[in-house]
């Protein structure tokens, strides 16, 4: 069936709205990356089984969803009941016949599967009143838990495509410009450039061919933001591709999709045919006659390929190597024309735009820096997961209050924004709101949204070392001070990880860096050396630690530290096939013995021994 | 090695021999023979119209690539930044002392290739490890082991 105007597509809301509505009851199965890892297929097969076995007399089949990401990760598998929003965690698939059996045929809730505040330890029932969900405020993952992953019915049902509908029939592409332009959102990939400015450009280009591109390359470790859109929630995607798409006057546009996301290629693929055969993308589309074609383009694992003219390459079926931008890939990108390209999340937020108004998008968030943005809340934090907040929100607001602060209680020493290209942030600075410009003075920046949470068990210049590494092996190597530069660098940071640094090491590295940032080609080089010069700023004496003291007082970097067995050993064993180079001996009963000579450091017998007799020194 | 390479014009037929969808194409080849044989990449460049040299650039560029065989189980380590400092680097440590190869390596007898992967994006249960496409979350150094016996 076509959907041939805006008035069929009204009242198909209205339709499919009435009959998700229908159902009494409808249990939401988290099929996030995380719950997925921990059973929620098996939960979800279980669920069928059990309620055709009951035979339960309200409940459909149909009432069954499996959703995206639902946010609360640390707590998964996660079960909802809605509309009620009864929030079910850590659910284990002997939990489901009473899940069914109370909560679904008698309205009981289980308590006993409920989450547990903290604070005061008592059972919260929905997931609206826990700290986690209730600090956020969702636009770019409004539908994540709430539809069906991939189900077009369950998009529409919500509101989908609506404003679309109205871009294409009550707005000129010079007024959705406008509005999105009023709206203030700025890219959401990491640059931070408006996107309402970027549209305005390739569409005053003359050409006979324009492309949107989606950039969906998240290629920042430590981030899923993306990922979590594109498998939960992919029509949003394309919907905000089809509105830029008929804004600039394009008729093909490419997602990129990185090859690490083989799930959200086929979740993004099945959306594009449903769409395809209901005339939401396609030749004459809500029967306006607007036409756009979307393609998915495949990555092959290349960090790189998230710069922009590395990515319009690689989509090209090219070695994905950054070119010198004094041209803008808005005037000349993708086959040379005029392309726009903008991340997923952007995306994601466009439809809100149109269907709300740009105004009302404005009015979140700070003046320079409006709207929400989603974050990868991960690392030694209490609640792990996926969010989304007001811009502005400070970094202590999100550790703590959604966070839930520091995994175990211990003390708060880092925190990692912006991926490789990012910084490390200290306590003094947690007070920062959490916006484009102030992040990038602090040293770090906001990139895509990756946020990772250390403690006082993590090494800064390990961590320096980490990234380092990282950029060294991404590095494309077109460009010198970028392969050469990030490369010497990674050596000194070696060197000072491994108890060999002098302070000369430190003072090339400040040296280096600046050289890297002015003569790189690309984003990678111009900000390689930040993990370095965040950390160097905020945790000198770390790394003076390692260089004088030769220390590392994380107890972390391996060649500055010794494991010693203490006498609260208990003589259990555990550790002795643990390790992997036979450097413990023992009998059961008796305290073991460690050989340091043989000991590789590597950690196995800290991580399997019960009683903490393991020490780091 | 001898491999049946009937299927290599239905793969570029797929993508109508066009030289811009090269990437796909390889990603079909390596996904059909789990690495990219040499045969395959001489009949790519004849069947899409591109120089060798162009499909050897392209495919030593990409991480996702292999051109030598891969082993039967293929064990994926997340270097992640979330995984990073909850212990990824003492599972590959342990990891390539269990198995005695380097990560990017693959054993001997074809059974394991060991390899690291940037970031898989299941950040909330770091440290991850896949083995064969099935994910692993909260690994420690006492489940490798387990691990490379059973997956």
């Amino acid at each position: 069936m076509r959907i041939e105007s805006v008035e069929q597509l009204r009242k198909l809301e209205k339709k499919y709205r009435g009959e998700t509505e229908s159902h009494p009851v409808r249990v939401h199965i988290c099929y996030g990356p995380g719950c997925l890892a921990n059973g929620a297929q098996e939960i979800g097969d279980r669920f069928r089984k059990v309620i055709k076995e009951k035979k339960l007399k309200n409940f459909k089949v149909e009432a069954i969803k499996e959703t995206g990401c639902h946010g609360f990760c640390e707590r998964g598998p996660l079960v909802v009941l809605e509309p009620e929003g009864t929030f079910y965690t850590k659910v284990k698939v002997k939990d489901v016949e009473a899940i069914v059996e109370k909560s679904l045929g008698k309205s009981e809730i289980i308590e006993s599967l409920l989450y547990t505040n903290p604070a005061d330890d008592k059972k919260i029932q929905r997931y609206k009143d826990i700290p986690f969900y209730a600090h956020q405020k969702r636009i770019a993952l409004r539908n994540l838990g709430q539809i069906d992953q991939t189900s077009l019915h369950d998009y529409i049902a919500a509101g989908g495509y609506q404003g679309l509908a109205k871009a294409l029939t009550a707005m000129n592409p010079n007024k959705v410009i406008k509005e999105v332009e009023l709206s203030g959102i700025r890219g959401r990939g990491g640059g931070g450039f408006a996107t309402g400015r970027k549209w305005a450009t390739c569409a005053k280009i003359e050409s006979d061919v324009r492309y949107v591109v989606c950039n969906g390359d998240e290629g920042d470790p430590g981030a899923f933001m993306d990922r979590a859109i594109m498998e939960g929630d992919p029509h949003t995607v394309l919907e905000g591709m089809i509105i830029c798409a008929y804004a600039v006057g394009s008729t093909q546009g490419y997602v990129y999709v990185r090859d690490e996301y083989p799930l959200a290629v086929v979740h993004l693929q099945k959306a594009i045919e449903d769409a395809e055969a209901v005339g939401l993308i396609g030749e004459n589309i809500l029967g306006t006659g607007f036409s756009f074609h979307i393609a998915i383009s495949r990555g092959a694992g290349a960090f790189v390929c998230g710069e922009s003219s590395a990515l319009m390459r690689s989509v090209a079926g090219e070695v994905g190597e950054p070119r010198a931008k004094y041209i803008r890939s808005v005037v000349k990108g993708l086959k040379d024309k005029p392309t726009v390209l903008n991340n997923v999340e952007t995306f994601a937020c466009i439809p809100v735009i149109l269907s709300e108004g740009g105004k009302a998008f404005s009015k979140i968030g700070t003046p320079k820096s409006t709207g929400t943005k989603a974050f990868s809340l991960v690392g030694k934090i209490e609640n792990t997961g996926l969010i989304e907040v007001p811009m502005g929100t400070t970094l202590r607001e999100i550790i703590y209050n959604i966070g839930g602060g520091i995994k175990d209680g211990k003390p708060f020493k880092a925190v990692q924004t912006g991926g490789p290209s990012g910084g490390c942030l200290p306590e003094s600075k947690l007070d920062l709101p959490v916006d484009f410009d102030t992040l990038t003075e602090a040293g770090s920046m906001m990139g895509s949204g990756g946020m990772i949470v250390m403690d006082d068990a993590t090494c800064v210049v390990d961590v320096a070392r980490y990234f380092l590494s990282f950029l060294v092996e991404e590095s494309c190597g077109k460009c010198v001070p970028c392969r050469e530069g990030l490369y010497q660098l990674h050596q000194s940071a070696v060197r000072i990880c491994e108890g060999k640094g002098t302070d000369d090491d430190l003072e090339i590295m400040q040296h280096l860096s600046d050289m890297i940032v002015i003569g790189s080609l690309c984003g990678l080089g111009t900000s390689g050396p930040n993990p370095f010069l965040s950390t160097i700023r905020y945790f000198r004496d770390e790394y003076e630690a390692h260089i004088k003291e030769k220390k590392c007082p994380a107890g972390v970097c391996t060649a500055l530290i010794t494991y010693i067995i203490t006498d609260r050993c208990t003589g259990c064993l555990a550790c002795i096939p643990a390790c992997a180079t036979d450097a413990i001996t023992g009998k059961k009963g008796q305290v073991h013995q460690l050989a340091q000579d043989k000991c590789d450091r590597c950690g196995a017998c800290y991580a399997v021994c019960k009683y903490d007799a393991i020490e780091i020194h | 090695m001898n491999h049946d390479f009937s299927k290599l014009p239905e793969i570029f037929d797929r993508y109508s021999r066009n030289p811009e969808s090269l990437i796909a194409v390889l990603q079909d080849i390596q996904q059909e023979y789990h690495y990219l044989p040499c045969e395959a990449l001489q009949e790519t460049a004849k069947n899409l119209s591109v120089p060798l040299s162009k499909v050897f650039s392209v495919s030593t560029f990409y991480n996702a690539f292999s051109l030598t065989p891969r082993g039967k189980k293929i064990i994926r380590i997340c270097k992640g930044t979330a995984c990073h400092i909850r212990g990824a680097y003492q599972l590959q440590h342990q990891f390539e002392t269990m198995l005695g190869i380097k990560a990017g390596e693959t054993s001997k007898d074809l059974k394991y290739t060991l390899e690291v992967v940037n970031c898989v994006g299941a950040c909330a249960m770091a440290p991850v490890v896949i083995v064969d496409e099935k994910y692993h979350g909260s690994v420690d150094v006492s489940n490798v082991k387990r691990l490379i016996k059973r997956g």
